[in-house]
C-alpha cells in the first residue's frame, strides 16, 4: 500500500471482497476436475468481452510456480487457500493491483477491491460496478429471499467482507487493545491480529471486518465498519499523544533502536521484522524519525516477506538465506533512503 | 487529572466504544489494569465454528435417531449428504439452501440474525431459485449425454440450458 488516503497514518488500507457463485454449477467442493476448468474458461472468455476487462491480467494460478504463489499471496492479490488449492483456478488483477477476482476460490468468484487509507465507500463504488459488469455476462446464483448464495452459509446475503487494515502500536504498548476487541465484538464485527509462527500478533495490525452478511444492505455493513473506524483511530491517536506526553524519552528511545538495528542487522527473521518496523512506522507519525516515509515503511513490510526476497534475489533461499538476504535488503534500502533524506536538507 | 477511583494521577485514559457514544476514563496504572482484566475472558476472540454451531443446534433440536436419519438426506442435484455438510462445513450447490432449508434457515439465523436479503439484487439475469437448480441438473444431463456420445441429445440440452439463462424459459 502506498502509504496514501485519508488517515493513512493508521489506517494501512480498507478492502471490500463480494462472493459470487455461478447459477449453472456446483460449488467448487462439489466441482469435478472438469466442471472447475469449465468455470475458469467460461469466466475467462467472458471477462474478454467486457469493456475495460480485457486489460487485466491473467494468471493461471495452478500452473504457477510456488515462489510466484506465494509472492501474489504476499501482494494480497490472492488468499493463501487460492494459493494452496488444487485444480484449475486463476486470478485476474488490474494494472495498479487494486482490483483482483479470484476464479474457483471457496466460491467461484472472490472479487476484491482494495484502497490505501480509509476509503470504503469508493472502494465500496468501484466493486459494485465491477460486479454489475461481471452479472451483465454471468449467472449468478440468488435466492430470492436469502440473497446470493456461497458455499458457506456465513457469506450467504451480499456476499460482502468489508474490512480495514489498522496500525494500533500505541494500543498495544498502553494495553488497551484488547479492550478495543471486547467494544467490536459486542456490536458483532470481528477483529483479527496478524499472526506470525507462534501466536503473538505481529507488528500491532489488526483487520476489523463485518461478521454478519444477511439482512443488513450493503451500504448499512460498509456504514457499520466505516462507523467505528473513526472512534478507534481517536483512540490510537490519544494513546499515542500520551505516550509522547508521558513518556516522550522511552517511546524516543524503542523507536530509535528499532531504526538502528533495521539498519545494522547482518540476519533478521520476519517477524522481528514486522515488529520493529512497526516501532519505526509510528516513530514516522509522531515526527520522532524524519528521513523516512510512511510509504517506504508499508514498502518495506511488503518487500521483506518470503517471496518477495526470493524473487529481488533469483534464487530459492532457506530460513537462515532469506534472513541474511532480509538483512541485506534493510540496510541498504534504509541507507539510501536516509542519504537522500539528507542530501535533500542540505 | 487524577483517576477516576483513587487519588493516584491517571495516566490511562480509556475509550469504551461499546455505547452510543465513546465513553471516557481515567485512571491511574492499578485501576487501569484491574478495569481491563475485569473481564476474564479476554484475549483473542475465538469465533464459534460453523461445525460448532451446527453441532449444538442439532443436539438441542434432534435425537441422535432423527440425527442419524438427517445426515443420511442427500442433495438430488450436486449428491451431498447433509452428513458431508455438517462435517466440512461448507455446501455443494446452491440448490442445499432449498433442500437442507429446514436445519440450515436456524444456522443462517444464529449466524446473521436474520433471514431476509436487504442487499443489492442481479440486475441483468433474474431466474428463480428453481431455474438455477434446474441449469444445474441440465449441465449434468448434458455432461451424461457427451459421455454417451449422445450429442443430439446434448445440443437439445444445450439450446435449453440458453433459454433460462436468457430468461425466456
Ligand atoms: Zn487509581
Ligand atoms: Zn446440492
Amino acid at each position: 500500500m502506498r502509504g496514501s488516503g485519508p488517515e493513512s497514518d493508521i489506517v494501512i488500507s480498507s478492502r471490500i471482497r463480494l462472493a459470487r457463485n455461478l447459477a449453472e454449477f456446483p460449488f467448487i467442493r462439489r466441482c469435478t476436475p472438469q466442471d472447475r476448468k469449465s468455470i475458469e474458461k467460461m469466466v475467462h472468455d467472458r471477462l474478454q468481452v467486457i469493456p475495460g476487462f480485457n486489460t487485466l491480467y491473467y494468471l493461471r494460478v495452478d500452473e504457477l510456480a510456488h515462489v510466484d504463489r506465494q509472492f501474489l499471496t504476499e501482494r494480497q492479490l490472492i488468499s493463501r487457500e487460492h494459493a494452496e488449492a488444487e485444480g484449475a483456478r486463476s486470478v485476474a488483477i488490474d494494472n495498479d493491483e487494486r482490483l483482483s477476482v479470484m476464479i474457483n476460490e471457496e466460491d467461484h468468484l472472490r472479487i476484491q477491491v482494495m484502497k490505501s487509507g480509509l476509503d470504503l465507500h469508493s472502494a465500496w463504488d468501484q466493486i459494485n460496478e465491477v460486479d454489475d459488469q461481471l452479472e451483465s455476462k454471468l449467472s449468478y446464483a440468488f435466492h430470492e429471499r436469502l440473497g446470493y448464495l456461497t458455499a458457506c452459509p456465513t457469506n450467504v446475503g451480499t456476499g460482502m467482507r468489508v474490512s480495514v487494515m489498522l496500525h494500533l502500536p500505541a494500543l498495544v504498548i498502553t494495553n488497551q487493545i484488547e479492550k478495543v476487541f471486547r467494544s467490536l465484538q459486542k456490536i458483532n464485527l470481528a477483529v483479527r491480529g496478524l499472526y506470525g509462527e507462534g501466536s503473538q500478533a505481529m507488528g500491532d495490525f489488526y483487520q476489523i471486518s463485518n461478521q454478519i452478511t444477511l439482512g443488513k444492505s450493503e451500504e448499512e455493513l460498509i456504514g457499520q465498519v466505516s462507523g467505528v473506524v473513526p472512534m478507534i483511530i481517536e483512540y490510537e491517536r490519544k494513546a499515542r499523544d500520551f505516550l509522547i506526553t508521558q513518556n516522550r524519552e522511552d517511546l524516543h528511545d524503542k523507536i530509535s533502536r528499532a531504526y538502528g538495528i533495521l539498519c545494522t542487522a547482518q540476519t533478521i527473521s520476519s517477524e522481528e521484522t514486522m515488529h520493529l518496523l512497526s516501532s519505526v512506522r509510528m516513530g514516522v507519525n509522531l515526527g520522532l524519525i524524519d528521513d523516512l516515509a510512511i510509504s517506504d515503511i508499508n514498502k518495506l513490510f511488503v518487500e521483506t516477506q518470503p517471496a518477495h526476497l526470493q524473487k529481488l534475489r533469483g534464487n530459492e533461499l532457506d530460513t537462515a538465506g532469506r534472513n541474511i538476504e532480509r538483512a541485506l535488503y534493510l540496510r541498504r534500502y534504509l541507507q539510501d533512503r536516509g542519504k537522500e533524506h539528507r542530501d535533500e536538507r542540505n | 487529572m487524577k483517576c477516576q477511583q483513587c487519588e493516584k494521577p491517571a495516566t490511562f485514559h480509556i475509550t469504551e466504544l461499546t455505547g452510543e457514544k465513546p465513553h471516557e476514563l481515567h485512571l491511574c496504572e492499578q485501576c487501569a489494569q484491574s478495569y481491563l482484566t475485569q473481564n476474564p475472558s479476554g484475549g483473542m476472540p475465538i469465533q464459534p465454528s460453523l461445525a460448532g454451531m451446527l453441532h449444538h443446534q442439532l443436539k438441542v433440536a434432534d435425537t441422535a435417531k432423527e440425527l442419524a436419519k438427517l445426515d443420511e438426506q442427500v442433495c438430488p442435484i450436486c449428491g451431498i449428504s447433509f452428513y458431508e455438510f455438517r462435517n466440512q462445513g461448507r455446501l455443494g450447490c446452491p440448490h442445499d439452501y432449498t433442500c437442507f432449508g429446514s436445519e440450515l434457515d436456524p444456522l443462517i439465523v444464529n449466524i446473521h440474525g436474520d433471514t431476509q436479503h436487504a442487499g443489492k439484487h442481479p440486475k441483468h439475469h433474474q431466474q428463480s431459485s428453481q431455474d438455477q437448480t434446474r441449469l444445474i441438473q441440465l449441465h449434468n444431463d448434458m455432461k451424461a449425454a457427451v459421455e454417451k456420445e449422445d450429442y443430439e441429445r446434448a445440443s437439445q440440452i444445450r439450446d435449453e440450458i440458453r433459454k433460462i439463462e436468457e430468461g425466456q424459459s
